[in-house]
């Protein structure tokens, strides 16, 4: 069980030129603690995101969204099986905006150019157009603090896409924020998606947040997390999250999810 | 997942969206202010001041009421009146720069010796198991205990001064800089390696950074400190040898059994930790802090 990850710029070498794929993985597996009484949180997962698609992953408490997310950006490894990310490292978004209070929201911005090597005359520049593109134009000199949470949303989103990855993680990013905030956030999102390739892997426990958002809805079972059922959505976007179309398929997808839920109460 | 009627009465076009966005920007936003002068006046000098002359007009009390000997406690007046005797003699200003610049270059070296020692104790785990409880340890140990050992190794000299305040402010220094980077949300650390901040430059552009509000208050003590060991060791270790510092003076007006040499003494060694906290160390927090949304005036 040697696991080989490959998160370094391979190209789409590693691609078949068949099926490419903004991420792959492939059986992979995870589990925590001391070989022999290791607990297993994830089990086999194979996923494939093809470039430019925005995929969720819903799932319950305990079914390892997090730990998944982890392990493509890399900041932790599989136990087994490969994850294969060819456009290089991913951008991550959490659910705490993770914003540097030290810095200014441009600032923050500029931080992650400057660790991809954009030379120092092209930063502001840039960081004011990223700030345009999530509608925060003159924010630059803004601190941390100064924002609400949904701009600090926004400005965590900018600073992602200042990585310039063809792949964002997103890690539930809308989770503590209020619901019109939310609104407005998934229609930003959407509407960033649809303008640029971006391929989006978004966690969430929100089932109408899922639909609202993805082209596919991945639901991971809890302890350890599989792959339970996949759905396509094809509701044209933009879509709002109190469509009949959105809350028909929620419906379902939320019987799914709580006879997943159930199984566990059974033992 | 709530619905609200407010998005419902939205068109689904991006147009509207932006308004509403707007609006939420303007109404969530937090209002920075800054406070009016007479504020300030009001709230943060007034007070001290008032307190200040209460303590002056209980003095002036006690002395009316003779409640005890006027060489024991002597008149306000007298006390004044020593300063006012120094400045004409012209030895008031030496007297203050000769331990304040002791203070301020043992407090350099301190500086110099405990950030490299914070920074391998907090990252080193052999050096931090081996030196942790050491430096925690000798903060509570009375820097005064090591003023005999250093005049035993070093005589009565300036070096003896300057180990003394290095025993006294190293450790606080160290240990601040250890628990500012303790405290670092290690949300930031994950933030800063998504976007490619690993090793050195993790260092520099993330840990430094956010350690730097608990380094600095390991500073503002390690001043106190080695300000506190530098006037214990001018008091006990005084030789004409020396130059005269607050401390030897504090000593030569005892033997003198000058009371208001002595009162004035305690005063300008108060006035001088005071000054250089609220010069310097008070508005370096202060704007750490402001800057990242922390002051909680």
């Amino acid at each position: 069980m040697a696991p080989a990850l490959s998160t370094e710029k391979t190209g789409t070498a590693v691609v078949p030129q068949d099926a490419p794929a903004a991420v792959r993985l492939h059986h992979v597996h995870k589990s925590f603690g001391r070989p022999g009484a290791a607990q297993p949180v994830l089990d086999d997962i194979t996923l494939d995101v093809r470039p430019g698609e925005f995929v969720c992953l819903l799932g319950a408490s305990g079914c390892g969204k997090s730990t998944l997310l982890n392990l493509v950006a890399g900041l932790d490894r599989p136990t087994a099986g490969t994850i294969e990310v060819p456009g290089g490292r991913p951008a991550l978004m959490f659910q705490e905006h993770a914003l540097f209070p030290w810095l200014t929201a441009g600032r923050n911005i500029e931080l992650a150019l400057r660790l991809r090597g954009v030379p120092r005359a092209e930063r502001r520049p840039e960081a004011e157009r990223l700030l345009d593109l999530v509608r925060l134009g003159g924010s630059y000199r803004k601190r941390v603090h100064e924002l609400s949470g949904g701009m600090r949303q926004r400005v965590a989103l900018a600073r992602a896409l200042a990585q310039d990855s063809q792949l964002l993680l997103m890690d539930e990013p809308f989770a503590a924020l209020d619901a019109i905030t939310r609104d407005v956030l998934h229609h930003e999102l959407t509407r960033i998606w649809s303008e640029t390739s971006l391929s989006v892997l978004f966690v969430t426990h929100n089932v109408r947040e899922a639909v609202r958002l993805a082209q596919r809805v991945v639901l991971l079972s809890s302890r350890p997390g599989r792959v339970a059922r996949e759905w396509e959505v094809d509701i044209p976007q933009p879509r709002r999250i109190e469509d009949a179309a959105v809350a028909d398929l929620s419906v379902e997808i939320t019987e799914e999810l709580r006879g997943e839920i159930r199984r566990h109460g059974q033992h | 997942m709530a619905s609200t009627d407010t998005t419902a009465k939205a068109k689904p076009d991006g147009h509207d969206l932006a308004g509403l966005e707007a609006g939420l920007d303007a109404l969530d936003a937090v209002q920075v202010k800054r406070t009016p002068f007479t504020q300030v006046l009001l709230h943060k000098v007034l007070p001290p001041v008032s307190a200040v002359v209460l303590v002056l007009a209980v003095w002036k009390i006690l002395v009316l009421a003779e409640v005890t000997d006027d060489y024991k406690l002597p008149d306000p007046s007298a006390v004044w009146h020593s300063l006012t005797e120094l400045w004409v003699q012209g030895t008031l200003l030496d007297i203050v720069w000769t331990s304040v610049s002791r203070g301020l270059l043992g407090f350099a070296a301190a500086l110099a010796l405990g950030t490299p020692l914070g920074l391998l104790v907090a990252r080193v785990r052999f050096v931090r198991a081996a030196l942790g409880p050491i430096l925690s340890g000798l903060q509570s140990l009375p820097s005064v205990a090591w003023v005999p050992a250093a005049v035993i190794w070093l005589g009565i000299t300036d070096s003896a001064m300057y180990a003394v305040i290095l025993l006294g402010a190293v450790p606080s220094i160290a240990n601040g800089l250890v628990s500012g980077i303790d405290q670092v949300p290690p949300l930031y650390l994950r933030a800063g390696r998504t976007i490619g901040a690993t090793g050195a430059r993790g260092a520099w552009h993330i840990l430094l950074p956010a350690a730097l509000p608990g380094y600095l208050a390991g500073l503002k003590q390690g001043w106190a400190f080695s300000w506190r060991s530098l006037m214990a060791a001018e008091l006990i270790a005084s030789s004409p040898d020396l130059g005269l510092g607050l401390g030897q003076f504090l000593e030569n007006s005892r033997t003198d059994s000058d009371m208001p040499g002595v009162l004035l003494g305690i005063f300008l060694i108060l006035f001088v930790g005071i000054a250089i906290d609220l010069i310097v160390f008070s508005p370096l927090e202060r704007r750490v802090l402001r800057t990242r949304g922390l002051a909680t005036r």
